[in-house]
């Protein structure tokens, strides 16, 4: 199984795209409501602007200059929000509350805005205000503003707090969302430990069921129930297996007692004699594949029964080789062991050689004379391998998983002597190891390849027990 | 050679019995593990043939107990189950052979015939002698009429097996079993080849052969036809 990553799985990626649209809607609407206000505070400005102005140019053309500059002083005396400043045809001041035309002015459309100082309880401070400039007839000007300090600071304070809010709002959120799917992750792990620990062959082992009534307890009662109806159907082919095996082992010792009985009571010139060692033959051909059928089926119910031990494929590919050699021999085809250092596997020795045995009679059996029969292991990236390969006719692709079900022969083999079961007793043997069965083209031939699992099946079973530790 | 039968199935019991009394073994049998017990504490036997499931006690128990009192008659246990480690259970238990069911008769014989071999201190010989053929346990080397003959190691361990059972049939499952340490059928031959190869090593091109094949069961080798 592979480890968990937090940041891989589909409860932190839910988490975050959350987060993230929050974050921005949040952002945005905060965004939109600061522009709202900030306009509605400006437009009433300028109102107050347009009206002072439309009053002052009033007073400006009943009275003349000398009219307007009374007025102007007498509203710059009031200390109110209000700034005004009178200025000749040379700009210099005439009246007003301010000094001099303001330096650093920008331009918000017909508007204004500039800093100004002004002694506000005894103290010089330099302030924000708002205004408009108006040209008077006879090239003076009369600019008038209102004091928006108030408004600057909230600006200021909002463009400075909002990209914290946000960046705080992601840490928290994304610390929740860690929570959250560390919550989760955790109920889905106790999920597929329970799983891998059946695969492994603890057919006993249950999803545990918490309090909560969630949708996690609903999906482990779900599985629990799917769980329990699978062992019970594995039983029932265990026991009719069993039984089987009882109940025909039995007549067929007695068959074969009974002819073995005839023909040592028979002369051996009797003609009978020799159709007795046929039925013989058959009869031992009957318990042959009636063996191979138990041993496969065995190896389906996934239990290993047997004793399983380190073990180095090397030497039981030599050994195995060595025993076949004479007989490749014989068939007129060289048999070939590639050493390798040790390939060292958990495994039980008695099934591994006779599935390899398998293979080696297969390639002997299918490759014409002056063929080729390479038998090796190897250590490879994924895992231990244990490979057959010959140079005779091969299986053709579309074959090729066809062939490994039972009783399957090919027409091109119907002829030779077999049970048909020889390529699924040996893809069973592998299954049971928690190993797989490949057939590959030799070009030409036929490459039977038994890869181990990096790891053995019951180890590599146990999930990381620190699976979540260095999450959020 | 006397014989104790342990077996429930009364009719593969009657085969068995009749089987054995007419290769000439005096057999006595029972058919649970209780008396089967008795039986072999009570009296002498060369060999013991007791079946793995028995009523009242199992196979295994039996033997377990005769190797408790001390008592040390060969036992060939028979099985009407496969699995691989059931074979290591029983010799574990104290038994001396596993014999899996349906099995040929001939097989059982010769079986039966190693074990009670086994019992004859035949074992600290250093030296295997079949007619003018010699095999030398210490240096690895061996002879016929005085020529050197070059044997591979498998080939010498089969030679050997065969000559330790000199006069005895050995079938090729015991072979298979001692000489390359398989239980399994391997189906094709393979074992004929080998004795093939080690019958022109040891028989070409003298007169009288020592190797032969026993029809329907296996092979023997023997200093006289």
């Amino acid at each position: 199984m592979r480890t968990l990553n937090i940041f891989r799985t589909q409860a932190f990626r839910i988490v975050f795209v959350y987060v993230m649209v929050f974050a921005l809607s949040v952002s945005a609407l905060l965004g939109f409501t600061y522009w709202n206000t900030e306009r509605a505070l400006d437009e009433q400005t300028d109102q107050i602007i347009g009206a002072e102005i439309a009053g002052l140019s009033e007073q400006y053309q009943r009275l003349g200059l000398r009219g307007l500059a009374d007025v102007v002083m007498s509203r710059s005396a009031n200390g109110g929000p209000g700034l005004y400043l009178l200025l000749d045809r040379a700009k210099q001041p005439i009246a007003g509350n301010l000094d001099g035309m303001p330096q650093n002015v920008s331009r918000r459309g017909v508007e204004i805005e500039f800093d100004y100082e002004r002694r506000v309880e005894g103290n010089l401070q330099r302030r924000r205000a708002r205004g408009r400039l108006f040209q008077l007839m006879g090239g003076f000007e009369l600019l008038v503003a209102q004091d928006v300090h108030e408004r600057y600071l909230t600006e200021q304070l909002f463009s400075t707090t909002l990209p914290w809010t946000v960046v705080m709002m992601l840490i928290l959120g994304m610390v929740g969302g860690g929570l959250m799917s560390r919550n989760i992750l955790r109920r889905l792990d106790l999920i597929n430990r329970t799983a891998a620990d059946i695969i492994a062959g603890d057919m006993s082992r249950r999803v545990p069921v918490t309090s909560a009534h969630d949708e996690f307890d609903a999906l482990a009662e779900s599985l629990n129930r799917m769980l329990d109806r699978i062992q019970r159907l594995m039983q029932g082919v265990r026991e009719v297996t069993d039984s089987v095996a009882h109940d025909l082992r039995t007549p067929l010792t007695r068959l074969r007692n009974r002819l073995e009985d005839t023909l040592r009571h028979l002369d051996p010139s009797d003609a009978h004699a020799a159709e007795i060692e046929a039925m013989m033959r058959e009869t031992d051909q009957i318990i042959t594949t009636f063996n191979a059928l138990l041993l496969i089926a065995e190896a389906d119910s996934g239990v290993m029964r047997g004793a399983i031990s380190r073990l180095d494929l090397a030497p039981v590919a030599d050994d195995m080789a060595e025993l076949y050699a004479p007989l490749a021999e014989e068939n007129g085809v060289t048999l070939e062991i590639k050493p390798a250092g040790s390939t060292v596997i958990e495994g039980n020795r008695s099934l591994i050689s006779q599935a390899l045995a398998n293979l080696i009679d297969n390639a002997i059996k299918y490759t014409p004379r002056g063929g080729h029969i390479a038998v090796s292991t190897a250590m490879t990236p994924l895992g231990a391998e244990l490979t057959v390969a010959d140079t005779g006719p091969g299986i053709p692709p579309e074959q090729r998983s066809h062939v490994l079900e039972r009783f399957v022969r090919l027409e091109t083999s119907r002829n030779s002597p077999g049970t048909g079961l020889g390529l699924a007793l040996v893809a069973a043997v592998a299954r049971l190891h928690g190993a797989e069965l490949h057939l590959d083209d030799n070009a030409p031939g036929l490459k039977a390849t038994i890869r181990f699992p990096r790891r053995a099946p019951r180890k590599a079973a146990q999930p990381e027990p620190a699976l979540l530790a260095a999450s959020v | 050679m006397r014989i104790l039968v342990v077996e429930d199935d009364l009719e593969a019991q009657r085969y068995l019995v009749n089987g054995l009394k007419e290769a000439g073994h005096v057999v006595d049998d029972a058919a649970d593990g209780e008396t089967g017990l008795t039986l072999a504490l009570s009296r002498p036997y060369d060999v013991a043939i007791v079946d793995r499931m028995l009523p009242k006690m199992d196979g295994l128990r039996v033997v377990a107990e005769m190797r408790e009192h001390g008592n040390a008659t060969p036992v060939l246990f028979l099985s009407a189950l496969t699995e691989v480690d059931e074979r290591v259970k029983g010799l574990k238990a104290g038994g001396d052979d596993y014999l899996t069911k349906p099995y040929a008769f001939v097989e059982l014989l010769a079986r039966i015939d190693a074990l009670m071999r086994r019992r004859s201190p035949s074992s600290v010989k250093t030296r295997l002698q079949v007619g003018d053929l010699e095999l030398d346990l210490l240096t690895r080397a061996a002879k016929r009429n005085g020529t050197a003959i070059e044997l591979q190691p498998r080939e010498f361990r089969l030679l050997e097996y065969l000559m330790r059972h000199a006069g005895q049939v050995v079938t090729r499952t015991m072979l298979l079993e001692s000489v390359w340490e398989y239980h399994f059928d391997p189906q094709t031959n393979v074992i004929d080849v080998h004795i093939s190869r080690l019958r022109a090593k040891i028989d070409k091109g003298f007169e009288l052969p020592l190797l032969h094949t026993v029809r329907g069961a296996g092979y023997m080798i023997r200093a006289h036809a």
